[in-house]
């Protein structure tokens, strides 16, 4: 897919694929390691962990960037379900390879990277706009959020 | 990366044992890649959830025939085609599920619900899976062997197999589970190769830990500390047994992610600090004393305020038979008070052992109820009306407020039961 943004990224990051295709949107980030079950509610795709810092926020169509998954092996089939809602986020870059993140992420089927070259977690931030070639292993973030066409040149 | 196939493997995923093999085999190159793993390990030893699914799922692919095989297909599978489902061939157990059999009704739970729930367990034991029902499969009938490679899901069944059993799994999910039972492989990463379950940070014990309430406290601290590390614990922890290690790591799975843990003396493949690292001693160190107890005890219970106790829930993971005999002699002679409730959970296997011993009996005559498949978190099921619950587990306490908006308060077993038989939450840090 062509980019929607019309300027040059002001980040570039390279890293690994997980799960295949392109995707572009808003970015949802976080320090805090997910948890998938008893930590989302999946019909509303919302992180209901006590004390987490996203705590009533959705991810629903946003790329979720995180830290990496933690907590029940229920991770993968509560963010499949999240799917079948219509709730998912619509791609993943984490740091930490787990099973649960792994797995989730494929059967979500959403782009999703990792083992970066630099921190995503200090390169974006929520609101940036961000689009995910995971077949080419590039992710391009634009500050501030999607680029408009007024803000050509 | 691409993964490394033997020719039986190829064979697998191109069609050569079915359709469902081959699906199965699809997913599980597919996760493999996900996670750079270079091959697959055998393995015949899967615990799981395969296929089942509550009602609102089976509709959801109703154009797929809404059924169990529509259900093992797309979603335990994540094929875009329905395929038959043949009996597995390795040895495979269903974990926990969503209800009682037979008390079902008083965890709120509706005629349509049961018969869903029944449709299902038929079919799991039809495909040849056993029916352990519970998130303690080493307690029901599946206990495995140092070294043996297995695929389970449950992070306290898994953190238990790793790191009390020396048995070798990562933390599976449902859909890798449900294709090993067809494959009888799973991705050759992480907890299956030696240098990864080597530990990672150093947890000096100052406080002494010695009681189950202890263990538990000390796997929640664990969890915070060291996220989804292997920390090694070396100190003044004594008096080890089964369910003091089946509450450490289950608190300790759910405060962060530890999916393996050493305990210098105590767990086998860590003789001693030095071997458990793999040589000399890395990473953080934490110290856990007196003031981290506190800490920890004082974050479990930042989510009790009202005293007036409604429900107390114990069996998280589900009580072993010792435990039972235990609530057993807590509460022989009272009775449960009217305002609150006792709802004890455990495996079809061991409530059959408390049956046999008395243990279910005296629980009764207390009015406490002896559940067993599920708890209350899995099945979001509390007595009506729940607004303030009690738990003997960290994990539990971790878990039920946050999904079901109630207060919980965390204690020891004596605590929890005295709150049941009094409806007044009278816990505190000794």
């Amino acid at each position: 897919m062509a980019t929607l943004a019309t300027r040059p990224a002001d980040v570039l990051i390279r890293g690994r694929k997980v799960v295949g295709g392109v995707v572009e949107g808003e970015a949802l980030v976080t320090r805090q390691t997910i948890s998938g079950w008893g930590g989302v509610n999946p019909m509303k795709g919302e992180i209901i962990e006590m004390r987490h810092e996203l705590r009533g926020q959705s991810f629903a169509g946003k790329i979720l960037v995180f830290p990496g998954a933690k907590g029940s092996s229920g991770w993968s089939a509560m963010f499949h379900t999240t799917r079948l809602t219509g709730q998912a986020p619509i791609g993943m870059l984490y740091n930490i390879t787990t099973t649960k993140a792994a797995l989730g992420a494929v059967v979500m089927r959403v782009p999703t990277m990792t083992d970066f070259d630099s921190d995503p977690l200090e390169q974006i931030e929520t609101g940036d706009w961000v689009r995910i070639d995971a077949d080419a292993a590039v992710v391009s973030v634009w500050k501030g959020g999607q680029p408009s066409p007024e803000g050509i040149g | 990366m691409v993964m490394r196939l033997s020719d039986e493997e190829k064979a697998m995923r191109d069609g050569a044992q079915g359709p469902a093999v081959a699906k199965a085999m699809d997913l599980l190159i597919r996760y493999g890649e996900a996670l750079g793993a270079e091959d697959f390990v055998y393995t015949d030893n899967i615990a799981g959830v395969p296929g089942s699914s509550p009602k609102w799922v089976k509709d959801y692919f109703a154009a797929d025939g809404g059924d169990y095989r529509a259900v093992f297909s797309r979603f335990d599978l994540d094929s875009d085609k329905v395929v038959d489902v043949p009996r597995i061939n390795g040895f495979g157990c269903h974990l926990q599920g969503g209800m009682d059999p037979q008390l079902w009704r008083e965890q709120g739970m509706s005629d349509e619900a049961f018969a869903n729930f029944e449709a299902d367990e038929r079919e799991v034991a039809a495909h040849g899976i056993q029916v352990l029902k519970t998130c303690t499969p080493y307690l029901a009938g599946n206990v495995p062997v140092m070294g043996e490679h297995c695929a389970w899901m449950e992070s306290s069944a898994v953190v238990f197999c790793n790191s009390v059993i020396g048995g070798r799994t990562n933390c599976e999910g449902r859909e890798s589970t449900s294709a090993a039972m067809l494959a009888k492989r799973v991705p050759n990463w992480g907890f299956h190769t030696e240098d990864f379950r080597k530990g990672q940070h150093l947890i000096e014990v100052q406080a002494p830990v010695d009681s189950i309430f202890e263990w538990g406290l000390l796997g929640y601290f664990t969890g915070a500390a060291v996220e989804d590390a292997i920390p090694v614990l070396d100190g003044a922890i004594s008096s080890a047994a089964l369910i003091k290690h089946k509450h450490f790591g289950a608190a300790a799975a759910s405060s962060g992610g530890v999916e393996m843990y050493h305990m210098a003396g105590i767990t086998p493949e860590a003789p001693t600090v030095e071997r458990a690292f793999g040589g000399a001693v890395r990473g953080e160190r934490f110290t856990y004393g007196a003031r981290e107890r506190r800490e920890t005890y004082e974050q479990l219970n930042s989510v009790g305020e009202s005293r007036d106790v409604d429900y107390v829930m114990l069996g998280c993971p589900h009580y072993s038979a010792d435990q039972l005999t235990e609530a057993a002699r807590l509460l022989e002679g009272r009775t449960v008070h009217p305002n609150s409730n006792l709802w004890i959970f455990t495996s079809r296997a061991v409530k059959a052992t408390a049956e046999a011993s008395g243990s279910a009996d005296i629980i009764r005559k207390a009015g406490a109820r002896l559940m067993t498949d599920t708890c209350s978190a899995i099945s979001q099921a509390v007595p009506p009306g729940t607004k303030v619950a009690a738990f003997d587990s960290a994990k539990q306490t971790h878990y039920l407020p946050a999904i079901m908006g109630i207060e919980g308060w965390f204690g020891t077993t004596q605590e929890c039961i005295d709150a049941a038989c009094t409806g007044r939450w009278d816990g505190r840090l000794a």
